[in-house]
Parts: C-alpha cells; structure tokens; sequence
C-alpha cells in the first residue's frame, strides 16, 4: 500500500498531473541547449543573473561612497586608472563596477517581478474572458482595447509622475501596463480548448468550472506564456532603464543603469566610460534573454511569428 | 466593407472616451493643483475659494462631464507653469515630434525591409546570420542608450553632427536614426520570416516554373503578400514610436512634445500633462484606424469575414 497516499490522497493525484510537465520542461530544455545561440544566451544570462546574486560576497566597494580628489578616474586600463577603480569614477568619484553591479540588482528584479505581475493579471482576466465568455468578455477585452491604444510609455510616466518613483511603483506600473498581450494570447488559446471533447467530456461529468480551468486549460496555454514573457523581460529592462534615465525610475541614491546614463550624458566630452559602460550591462542583459526567448519560441513553438 | 468602417470607427470612439476617463482620472489621483496655483502663505478661506471657482468642490462625474465638454471643444484648460492654453503649446510643439517619428519610421523601413529580404532570399548564408544577429543586436540596445553612443562618436569624437537642437537635416539625423533602429530591427526580423512563409507556397513555385526571372518573383510575386503583415505592425509600432520620443528628445534637447510633456511632469503642469497624453493617444487611435482601414484594401478576404 502506498503509505504517502493514504497520509496525503491528493498526493498521487497531484503527482500524476504534474508529471507530465516536468517531462515537458526537461524535454523543452534540451531542445534549448540543442541551439548554439539559446545555450550562449541562457549561459550569459546565468552568468548576469549569478553576479548580480553574489557580488557582495566577492566587491565590498561602497557605490554610494565619493571621493571628490579621484573624480572621473578612468578605467584601469586607460592612463591615469589605478587598480583601485577598475572600470574608472562618476562626477563624484563614485566606484562605476560597484554601481553597475548594483544596478543590475534593480534592473532584473524590476524586468522580472513587473512580468510576473502583467502574466498574472493577464492570464486572470484572460481565462475569465475566454472561459466564461458573454458581458464579462466583451468588458474586459473593451477595457484590453483602451490599454493597447493608450500609449505604453506614456501610461508608465504619467503614473509615475502621480504616485511618485519607487521600485514597487514600478513593478506595478509596468505590469498593469503589461497585461493586455497575455491576456490577449491566453483568451485565443482558451477559445479553442473550450471546444475540445475532453474539455466539455469534464464538464459533462459534472467537473466544476476552477477544476476544468486549474487542470485541462491552464497547463495546455501555459508555453506561449513562457516565451511571451521571457521576452517580455528585455522590453521591461529596457523601458525600465529609460524610465530611470528621465528621473523617474528607481529613487536616488539607487545606483540604477539608467541614472548613471542620465549623470554621465553631462560628461560625455571627458569620460566616455560613464555613458558607455552601463550602456553595455543593459546590452548584454537583454541580448541574453533575447537569444534564451527565441530559442524556446523555436523550441517550444515553430509556429509563431519571428518579431 | 462599409460596414466593416464602421464598425471600426464605433470601436474608436469607445476607445477615445475610455482615454478621456483614464487621463481624467489619472490628474484627480494626482492631487489638488490648487495648492499649487496659490502662494505657500494662502489662507485657508482662500484655497477654498479658489476650489469653488474653479469646481473642484463639485461631484466627480459633474466635473468629468466639464472636462469633456471643454475638450471636444479643443480646451484643455490653461497651463499652470507657461500661463497659456495648453492646446496652444501642444500644436506649436506637434510637429516637431512627429517630423522625428516619421523620419524614424521612414529610416526602418527604407533600411529593414531590404534586410529582411535578402536574408530571406538567401536563408542560411553568412549574409542571412550576419542580418540577424545584427537586427537582434539592435533590439537589444536601448534606443536613447543608442543615441548618446551616436553622439559620442559623430559628435564630440569626430565632430560630424550637432548633439541637440532643430532646424536642418544634420540634426534630424542621429536623433532619427536613434529612434529608429529597433523598429528597423524589428522590420528585417519580421519581412524575413514572412518572406520565407510566402516563398514556400504555390504560386511562387508556379512562377519560378513558368521561368520568370527569381528577381521578378520575388519582388512582384511575394513581396506584395508580405506587405500586409509589414503595413499592420508598422502602423502598430507608431505607438512605440511616439512612446520612444520621450526620451529621444530629452537626450537630443528636441523640441518637440515628448521634451515637453517630461517638463511638464516635473513642473506639475497637470493640464499640460493631461493634454499632451490625450491628443498623443488620439494620434495613436487614429494611426490604428487608419492601418486597419488600409488592410481592408490590401487584404479583401479581412472585410468578408467580418461581415459575417
């Protein structure tokens, strides 16, 4: 007798449903890793994601600290760098390796907290809208309309400007802004499940409605949601960034990327490093989930279009 | 067909009065101007005042209808920091942005369509990676990041091009080019993959058999199908255009409404806020309208369908 589903009978039964996707997930993996440039992007994103988690243990420099004497240092490689400064000062002869890392830390929590937010109100209102179908569709793909004409970028500002520059504001901003694709693309994907004999042979044996929506719908709509938010992440680092470049992005002292670019367009005739380096960080992030997002489109969906 | 127009045009204008409540509501979070409009000494008695006169003591809904009744009219109220109706700054700074927008627009297509089609004609060649990685390279890179690069290079290394400011084409430039390139990348990745879908089907082999030059196949022959997915996002992507010349025109100091509504923002010029957000939007809505009315010429089976 099976001891753990006496202690726990929804264990096995849990258990079954689940195991088929962790097959999937493992199966989608090693389709990625086939692709040269997918392994390349997920390997440099792990490289990001595992220096923006661990330099505190290995760079106690302080990105708040100044020294005015060593203000603009360059890098060490350039003449007047020192090894004390790897990657060279700001205006205030703050440290620009320990801001970028620092910066980093913004960046990514911001990009993939807002996606997780936009995924869940998006996917939410999604299967209400496909599922249940009638008055409450035609609202909240009214309401999905209004969304996609007001234009991003200026929804995200004139938010911020109003409730004022903080990271949770911005997580919630961007994700609010953000739901309109998902559920978009959820609501379609349920449209034609709805259809499918297994799905109405589970209602016809009385299944009740969160049941059908948690176990037969959801699973089945749940990779393109994968690859429209891994991509989504790069957009949302870089809005991120520009939001931060105006002033509006994480507030002061943060070290953000956008901020050093903001401070450092002031001297951009002394010291290219400041407008260049973290440039180059927001490059590198968002190329690597860009090069992960199209592997596991290709993997997982050959079907959707190359944007 | 007519139907069809119609149908749109209902749907856009729900779509304007669900703007118009947005930007409406968005102010009224904002908190009270009137505390910004009177000196930092006024006494109470004199805020209240003010608040009566200008009704802000009335029901919500009493002053979103007097919202909307002014703004059909084109007055969108006074600007708290120019002191002058904020339409008029809006028009007087209108065109600049879109002159950006479109050379931005024009700049990715002229450029991103070839791309995308020669990757597409020769899928697989180093000419095809090349293109790719590069469109990829340029959807990773932050436009206003992309601009301040340009301007470090054309600008302050080599001297070539002004860093800010209107007026001739050699200011238009680096701004346009900034913008620009994502979308240009955007282009070249989507004309590719529409090309290879149309060049496997049918009738292109049809053509190719009755031994026509692959130079006419492909430009009269599956081009003009491609088109239509083309003409769809570029009218969507105006809205990421419009979005993007936010922060082009802080970097480039352009004088256009995406300079000035990040002014306003920081000045607390409300009415200002409110109205540029308002008529860029409409822009936007009206750009949608527009591609999808077009679409309906391109593509004839769109109007059959929908009039089922």
């Amino acid at each position: 007798m099976n001891t753990r589903a006496t202690v726990f009978p929804g264990f096995r039964l849990v258990a079954e449903n689940l195991l088929p996707h962790f097959r999937l997930m493992l199966e989608t993996a090693r389709e990625v890793v086939r692709r040269p440039s997918a392994l390349a992007g997920g390997i440099l994103l792990l490289l990001i994601l595992g220096t923006s988690l661990s330099f505190p243990f290995w760079y106690h420099t302080d990105p708040l600290s100044q020294d005015l004497l060593a203000r603009l240092t360059p890098p060490v490689w350039q003449s007047g760098g020192g090894w004390g400064h790897l990657l060279g000062t700001d205006n205030l002869g703050r440290d620009v390796l320990s801001r970028l890392l620092y910066g980093s830390r913004v960046s990514l929590l911001v990009g993939f907290a807002a996606v997780f937010v936009a995924e869940l109100v998006g996917i939410v209102l999604g299967l209400i809208s496909g599922y249940y179908g009638g008055k409450i569709d035609s609202l909240i793909m009214r309401i999905a309309d209004v969304f996609m004409a007001y234009p991003f970028m200026l929804l995200t500002i004139s938010v911020i400007a109003v409730l004022g520059p903080s990271i949770l504001n911005l997580i919630f901003v961007l994700g609010i802004s953000d739901w309109v694709t998902y559920a978009r693309t959820i609501r379609g994907s349920v449209l034609s499940l709805k259809r499918k004999e297994f799905v109405e042979a589970s209602h016809a044996i009385g299944t009740p409605h969160i049941i059908i929506i948690m176990r037969h719908i959801l699973p089945n709509v749940i990779s393109p949601l994968l690859i429209l938010g891994t991509l989504r992440v790069a957009n949302i680092i870089i809005w991120e960034s520009g939001l931060s470049y105006l002033g509006m992005g994480a507030p002061p002292p943060m070290p953000t990327w956008g901020r050093m670019l903001a401070e450092g367009r002031v001297y951009i005739a002394d010291a290219w490093w400041l407008v260049t380096l973290p440039g180059l960080a927001i490059m590198f992030t968002i190329l690597s989930i860009n090069l992960l997002g199209d592997g596991l489109r290709d993997a997982l969906d050959p079907r959707l279009i190359n944007l | 067909m007519l139907r069809y127009i119609l149908k749109r045009l209902w749907h856009t204008v729900y779509v304007v009065i669900g703007i118009s409540m947005i930007s409406f509501f968005f102010i009224h979070l904002s908190g009270d101007p009137v505390l910004l409009m009177l000196p930092g000494d006024a006494s109470d008695q004199e805020i209240e005042e003010l608040r009566g006169q200008l009704g802000f003591n009335d029901p919500l809904y009493v002053q979103y209808v007097r919202f909307v009744s002014k703004a059909i009219r084109g007055d969108f109220g006074e600007s708290l920091y120019y002191h002058v109706p904020v339409m008029e700054l809006v028009i007087e700074r209108l065109p600049a942005s879109l002159e950006l927008a479109l050379a931005a627009m024009v700049f990715a297509l002229v450029l991103g369509v070839p791309i995308g089609i020669i990757s597409a004609v020769r899928r697989g060649s180093m000419l095809d990676m090349g293109g790719m990685f590069g469109a990829l390279l340029g959807l990773s890179m932050p436009h206003f990041w992309l601009g301040i690069m340009l301007m470090l290079l054309f600008s302050v290394q080599l001297g070539w091009l002004p860093t800010s400011g209107r007026g001739t084409m050699a200011h238009l430039l680096l701004p346009a080019i900034s913008l620009g390139l994502s979308l240009m990348a955007m282009f070249a990745r989507l004309t590719r993959s529409v090309m290879l879908e149309v060049l496997s089907l049918d009738y292109i082999r049809t053509a190719r058999a009755k031994g026509l030059m692959e130079e006419i196949v492909i430009a009269k022959h599956a081009l003009k199908n491609a088109l239509i997915p083309l003409v769809t996002v570029a009218g969507m992507q105006f809205g990421f255009l419009i979005g993007g010349t936010v922060i082009i025109e802080t970097v480039f100091a352009w004088p256009g409404l995406g300079r000035l509504v990040v002014q306003a923002i920081f000045s607390r010029d409300y009415p200002l806020v409110q109205a540029i957000v308002f008529v860029l939007s409409l822009l936007f809505v009206g750009m949608n309208l527009l591609v999808d009315i077009l679409y309906v010429y391109l593509d004839p089976q769109i109007s059959y369908s929908e009039e089922k």
